[in-house]
């Protein structure tokens, strides 16, 4: 397929991922179950995690960011999700989601009013496309916008935001011209909070990730300025898409994460473990089972960085960002559910991380589009060329 | 404010140690190495006391294999200005005192006001490189300091003394002095830091290495410890435990 796999970091790749491994292990490691268990979103945290670049990964120093390449990107998030899923979740969607695509389709003007304060971590991005009718099919969007005059209006309501209620600055989609159809018809938006009319709600309790903020919003003759219309009219649809290829590598990185810090403690475990007078790990089909996760592990990171390495290289990579999201979510859900098997009732106990990682690892193959969606856009890329 | 600060490359703290083929080395093929933690307070003391001062350069300094350019980064991310790297391909052999008089060769010609180094390398545990450096450099030394202030061109410290006791210190600078934990809480490297650290200098030149005073003759895992025994409980169990101290553990 022409992909090609680095086989060695970089010396500065390397230190990313161990600086953040270090971080992850001691600073949110040890709060994670806390988060979950309370649906607490982590705001201290998050204060720090900006203070150390997290939140400008894609951005350059000019704008407060770290600009920080793809796979380096991945690297990062993997590290955080191996601690912490809904940590890297929050930073997943601030990141693609939100500052990178104003700092990539915004006007000089849009670019200086926000992106550095994203970056910098001063204020928290969000991205709101999903609504309650429209979510795998994004182009059933409701929310409209009427110009008027050099306004906009606003009215509709978006649902499952990441970060809804700790954000400051949204990116929204909103149907400008319903009869152009999706692609034409769709236009993006800045929001801010505080907006007349902008309404943000708390989410519903969820099953995982539940350390991560979500939540509603809701639109009512919400006017804005045709000033925080984010890249041409009607081409909000074609930008969210190239914004959702970026963010998918960082789904599929963060289900890699959850993955390896899964089989990691079910490995130490393994070793921990007697049972017959022996540890577990030399029954063989507790080890088959960890040898089966560390060759998925590995595949799965074979093709988040193939699709890193191309988005880098500034070569087409939505099959291979789309694959590496279906493939790497996927395994998760295998991994994390045997490394619950390895922990026996101990990993069914909300004692021990693995049940979390394996809640958490639900998301993936659902957010940024779910499994099926990933299937149709590598079926549409594979019957294409 | 002039300060080098001497870091070690060592194997993670969780690593499993295997001896190599030749019996007197370690295999360090499936090691992961880190900067030696009590090293990581000696650089977040230099970065405090610079940043405390207003001015100056941090050097960082290493001696070892090639690879070490990693842990001097992380250095530089964390805020140091250049790095030292002393390359010694078999720098895992070497004793203290050949260390020591390598790292001051380098040391004599930045002329610094502070020297600053981890207690010990937690790989061989020997902790002697800073009294040595003090020694050959021919600066007052004081070794586990636990607290570090800088006035008028002194240096005064803490670290504890016998039974519990605090000793307070006072120095005059250029001295040596070696870090322990409860001095700081070193800051990580941030991306911004780590980004910025590919634009620092790393100087690499050949240790000139000093005469080796003690050679290897073999390397050897500690027995594995045998499996404890409860022998009984309460008084009753001290004649038997006092027995077995003297004739089975011959330690009485
Ligand atoms: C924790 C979490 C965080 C989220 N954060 C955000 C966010 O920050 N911003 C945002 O905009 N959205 C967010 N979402 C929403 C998420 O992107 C959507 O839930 C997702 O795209 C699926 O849409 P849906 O929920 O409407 O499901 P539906 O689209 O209703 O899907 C239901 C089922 O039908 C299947 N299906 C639908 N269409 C097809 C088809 N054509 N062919 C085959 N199968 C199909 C789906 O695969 C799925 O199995 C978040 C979701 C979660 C769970």
């Amino acid at each position: 397929m022409g992909i090609v796999v680095p086989l060695t970091l970089s010396e500065e790749q390397q230190m990313l991922r161990d600086t953040v491994r270090d971080l992850a292990r001691e600073e949110l490691l040890p709060q994670a179950i806390e988060i979950d268990r309370e649906a607490r979103f982590p705001v201290e945290t998050f204060a720090k995690l900006a203070e150390l670049g997290l939140l400008g990964m894609p951005v350059p120093e000019e704008y407060e960011g770290v600009a920080l390449d793809s796979v380096s990107t991945s690297l990062v998030i993997a590290e955080v999700a191996k601690a912490c899923g809904s940590t890297a979740l929050g930073i997943a969607a601030h990141n693609s989601l939100c500052l990178w695509p104003i700092f990539e389709f915004g006007s000089d003007d849009q670019r200086a009013r926000y992106v550095a304060d994203l970056a910098s971590g001063r204020k928290l991005g969000a991205f709101g496309l999903t609504e309650s009718g429209a979510g795998s099919d994004a182009g059933g969007t409701r929310t409209v916008a009427v110009r008027d005059g050099d306004d906009w209006v606003l009215n509709g309501s978006k649902c499952f935001i990441t970060n809804a209620n700790f954000a400051e600055t949204f990116v929204v989609t909103a149907v400008t011209d319903r009869d152009a159809g999706p692609k034409g018809g769709i236009s993006s938006f800045i929001l801010e909070k505080g907006m007349n009319g902008f309404g943000i709600h708390k989410g519903d309790e969820k099953l995982g990730m539940r350390g991560s903020d979500w939540g509603e919003l809701t639109f009512a003759d919400v006017r804005v300025p045709d000033s925080q219309r984010l890249g041409d009219e009607g081409q909000g649809f074609v930008n969210f898409m190239k914004t959702l290829d970026g963010g998918r590598v960082g789904i599929a990185a963060l289900a890699l994460g959850l993955a390896e810090g899964a089989y990691e403690l079910a490995l130490k475990y393994s070793h921990e473990r007697q049972a017959f007078g022996k540890p577990i790990a030399k029954k063989q089909a507790v080890a088959f089972m960890l040898a089966d996760m560390a060759t998925q592990i590995e595949a799965a990171r074979a093709l988040v960085m193939a699709a890193a390495v191309k988005k880098d290289a500034g070569l087409p990579y939505r099959k291979e960002a789309a694959m590496a999201k279906l493939f790497a979510s996927e395994m998760a859900m295998k991994v994390t559910y045997d490394a619950i098997q390895v922990h026996g009732g101990y990993g069914f106990t909300t004692e021990y991380h693995v049940e979390r990682m394996y809640r958490d690892a639900k998301l993936c193959t659902i957010g940024e589009g779910t499994s099926e969606i990933q299937r149709i856009v590598i079926s549409r890329e594979i019957l294409v060329h | 404010m002039n300060i080098v600060v001497c870091i070690k490359r060592v194997p993670a703290t969780d690593s499993r140690i295997k001896v190599g083929a030749d019996g007197t080395s370690i295999d360090d093929s499936q090691l992961e190495w880190i900067i030696s933690p009590y090293d990581e307070f000696a650089v977040e003391a230099a970065l405090q006391m610079k940043e405390a001062a207003g001015e100056g350069e941090v050097t960082v300094m290493t001696m070892g294999p090639a690879e070490s350019t990693k842990e001097l980064r992380t250095c530089l991310a964390m805020g140091c200005d250049k790095a030292v790297l002393l390359t010694d391909p078999d720098s895992g052999t070497r004793d203290a005192h050949t260390t020591a008089h390598a790292l001051a060769k380098a040391i004599q010609g930045l002329s610094p006001d502070l020297v600053l180094c981890g207690k010990v390398a937690v790989d061989r545990d020997q902790g002697q490189v800073g009294s040595l450096l003090g020694g050959i450099l021919d600066m007052p030394c004081i070794t586990e300091i636990k607290a570090l202030s800088i006035t008028d061109g002194k240096a005064t410290v803490e670290r504890a003394g016998d039974s519990g006791t605090t000793e307070t210190w006072t120095v005059s600078l250029p001295a040596v002095l070696t870090t322990t934990k409860g001095l700081n809480e070193p800051r990580y490297a941030g991306l911004k830091g780590i980004m910025a650290a590919k634009k620092k200098p790393i100087d690499e030149q050949e240790a000139q290495l000093g005469e080796a005073a003690l050679t290897i003759k073999s390397l050897e895992l500690p027995p594995p410890r045998r499996e404890g025994r409860i022998i009984g409980e309460g008084p009753e169990a001290v004649t038997e435990l006092v027995r077995l101290l003297r004739e089975e553990a011959k330690i009485l």
